[in-house]
């Protein structure tokens, strides 16, 4: 009993747009899942057990549909299990999966998410009026653009950051194969041209709506001493969750997102995550959230996040690369993008992220929020064994 | 005490009933439930280390639906908290993995639903394939029906039986007050009544249900500090089967075969069966091989109450309940999900 060790033995993902019609849902499941289980060196037999992450039903209209998905991702007669937290929920398969392989339940656990956005309509399933909720109806830039505003207003940063982060996000992006977005010729000034959607929120500041899945292959220290090429060990995870809105909750730097991020460094031994993380995939749907999660995770002073950005500390690099992937706004199948958050940074640590591969990569961050802003789910991996960083 | 490191340690649930007054998600249940679990511990909200639930936004007809229960447990600080879009069985068997890595020592495991808020039948159809079966707009005790009568026509129990066991559930019903459907009913009688789904009758099929239950989990150290005699979970196992409903047996539940066999079931006193319609039931007992001599669901079963991702923990709740107060040693629960058994969890439990 006790904690196990788990690593990352194998990552894979769709190519990420706007409309997958040449799939089914099971079938763009098996495109990342066969992809992952091929970097892993596994086969079906291999694997224990399967977790199954994405955001809600009513995105694609099936009812719980890992159901239906036991066929195609080789469930069958094996344990299942159904994550759902939000936009968080990519991340917090990816910790669930782990915790099979922690708890000393499973030696090798297969974790897949996914999200076919163009099955259904997801601003519809976001804007239903339930009694006594508060009503959104805009969507989730609708809802996040006052945060953003109050983040303008407390930090007194200048408009062109939320540009810079487009930018740099979508620069990455067009070195990564799989993305949805690939733009290498946004500038600062065309992105300040494009037009506003949600003030300060503008167009190309904005996440795309992807159908997209991706896998990982998780295994213990046997497992993980059984694959071919190098593993991502995980060194921590982290979830915490808090209500939508109460008064005096502050929804520019949430109190669950601080809280999981302090759990999380103190279980990795990290005390100075600036100097310690090589890498970082954060959860950035609108590009103002890179400087306030910057804040929230501790890699900055509150109201000063926006400085390591217009530094350019978090390109590739610079001191913290932040989503060298191209992140959330390059591709977001809402309950696959925790989990290319996570996969994308055990990737960099393995040395196989290929063209937006980070020098010298040995200990990254994998984030994913979800909500109002009120669900985190977080790990840290490294190259080398925990404790050993 | 029997060699384990977890222990179910407390259990409450709201009424089993046809219609809350609350809104459509349901979570108003949730309040009186923590408040009943918590104060039976002597724990507080902050003492708890894990929380997960299971719930269905399908049921509540809107998207994240269980964000409403955060509200209901009112979680500032904020919690360390998952979910699961299944029955909470499955909740308590990532909490019981979440104690297991040593993270956390006490994990409060919650389910609810409210049934009453759309239409059940038609919204369960939309579980099924969705581009080959779902539009054909399958009921889902249509499909429960198929199931019932191809055991009838393999000989495996008889329309008799089966009413057999809608009878024993309601008459045990009548000691359950949180039951929603109790008496005591002539098996004679029953079979005058007419189907509902051929061969399903009323009695055969579980009354449509709003209602919530929570479980309270602790590692060894902290569960002997909070019950006398917890119940230790000896085995916690859960399977898959195809969603195809022509592509397996429909006769058989090789899923809760293989859980209950390798969660270690030989011997049980007392099993819970989350069996929502009769015949279900009749299978069960045949996959588990739970011979005549074993208590079947004493608490009345699903057929007398079965609230949408908390029967399934509830059975769990119930069963754990016979070893506190001493009645069993060594039981069984059983929890479902999906269109005819697709998929079972069992869970072992000893004093």
């Amino acid at each position: 009993m006790g904690k196990q060790i788990a690593a990352v033995l194998g990552t894979g993902q769709t190519r990420h747009a706007s409309r997958r019609t040449d799939v089914s849902m099971a079938g763009l499941c098996r495109e990342a899942v066969d992809r992952a289980m091929a970097d892993a060196g596994v086969g079906w037999a291999d694997v224990d057990a399967v977790v199954v992450g994405k955001a809600p039903d009513l995105f694609e209209g099936v009812m719980m549909p890992e159901l239906m998905l036991a066929d195609a991702l080789g469930a069958n007669g094996k344990p299942m299990l159904r994550v759902h937290t939000a936009g968080s929920v990519g991340g917090s398969t990816a910790n669930v999966a782990a915790s099979l392989v922690q708890g000393g339940v499973h030696r090798r656990v297969l974790a897949v998410s996914f999200e076919k956005q163009s099955e259904s309509n997801a601003m519809w399933a976001l804007s239903i009026m339930p009694p006594f909720s508060m009503p959104v109806g805009a969507g989730a830039g609708g809802y996040f653009a006052p945060h953003v505003r109050s983040y303008i207003r407390r930090s007194g940063a200048p408009e062109h950051i939320g540009a810079m982060v487009a930018v740099k996000d979508r620069l990455n992006g067009s070195k990564n194969p799989w993305a949805h977005v690939r733009q290498s010729d946004l500038t600062v000034e065309s992105v300040l041209a494009s037009q506003v959607l949600w003030d300060p929120i503008r167009y190309d500041e904005t996440c795309p709506s992807s159908d997209g899945a991706c896998a990982i292959v998780l295994g213990d220290e046997t497992a993980a001493a059984a694959a071919a090429g190098p593993v991502a060990w995980i060194h921590a995870t982290a979830m915490r969750t808090e209500p939508t809105t109460f008064a005096g909750r502050d929804q520019v730097n949430p109190q669950a997102g601080r809280d999981a991020a302090a759990a999380l460094w103190k279980q990795a031994g990290i005390t100075d995550p600036l100097a310690e993380i090589d890498v970082a995939e954060i959860y950035v749907p609108f590009s103002w959230f890179e400087p306030m999660w910057l804040e929230n995770l501790g890699f900055a002073e509150e109201g000063s996040g926006w400085r390591l950005t217009e530094a350019g500390e978090t390109a590739i690099g610079g001191r913290l690369p932040i989503n060298p992937s191209g992140g959330v706004l390059s591709s977001n199948p809402i309950g696959a993008s925790g989990m290319l958050r996570f996969a994308e940074a055990a990737m960099q640590v393995m040395k196989r992220a290929g063209d937006h591969q980070v020098d010298g990569a040995r200990t990254a961050l994998g984030h994913a929020y979800g909500g109002g802003s009120q669900y985190f789910s977080m790990w840290v991996v490294g190259s080398d064994r925990p404790g050993v960083r | 005490m029997t060699e384990s490191d977890v222990a179910v340690v407390g259990f409450a649930q709201a009424p089993n009933v046809r219609a809350t007054h609350g809104t459509t998600n349901g979570v108003e249940m949730l309040v009186p439930v923590f408040d009943e679990l918590l104060d039976g511990t002597g724990l507080s909200k902050k003492d708890i280390g894990f929380w997960c639930s299971g719930s269905s936004d399908y049921l509540a007809g809107r998207a994240f639906s269980f964000i409403a229960a955060i509200d209901a447990i009112g979680a500032f600080p904020p919690i360390n908290e998952s979910h699961v879009e299944m029955d909470a069985a499955w909740a308590l068997y990532e909490a019981w993995v979440k104690i297991r890595t040593g993270e956390v020592d006490t994990a409060l495991v919650y389910g609810f639903g409210k049934s009453s808020a759309g239409e059940l039948r038609r919204t369960l159809a939309m579980q099924l394939d969705p581009y080959f079966v779902a539009p054909l707009w399958p009921d889902s005790i249509a499909v429960a029906g198929l199931q019932a009568r191809l055991g009838l026509e393999s000989g495996l129990f008889g329309e008799e039986q089966m009413a057999q066991v809608a009878a024993r559930s309601r008459a045990d019903a009548r000691q359950n007050p949180n039951a929603q459907v109790s008496g005591e009913e002539r098996v004679a009688d029953l079979l005058e009544q007419p189907y509902v789904a051929d061969p399903l009758r009323a009695h055969d099929c579980a009354p449509i249900t709003d209602g919530a239950s929570a479980v309270l989990l602790a590692s060894a150290d902290r569960a002997r500090e909070l019950r006398d005699r917890p119940a230790w979970i000896t085995g916690l196992e859960h399977r898959i089967e195809s969603a195809q409903l022509g592509g397996r047996d429909l006769t058989a539940s090789p899923s809760t075969s293989d859980a209950a066999g390798a969660a270690g079931a030989a011997g049980v006193e007392v099993a819970e069966l989350h069996a929502p319609f009769s015949h279900q039931e009749l299978l069960l007992r045949a996959a588990i091989g739970l011979d005549d001599s074993v208590r079947i669901s004493p608490s009345g079963g699903a057929l007398c109450g079965n609230p949408m991702f908390a029967a399934g923990l509830s059975r769990i709740g119930e069963a754990a309940g016979r070893v506190w107060s001493g009645e069993a040693g060594k039981v069984l629960a059983h929890a479902t999900s999906g269109p005819a058994l697709q998929q079972n969890l069992v869970c072992v439990m000893e004093g």
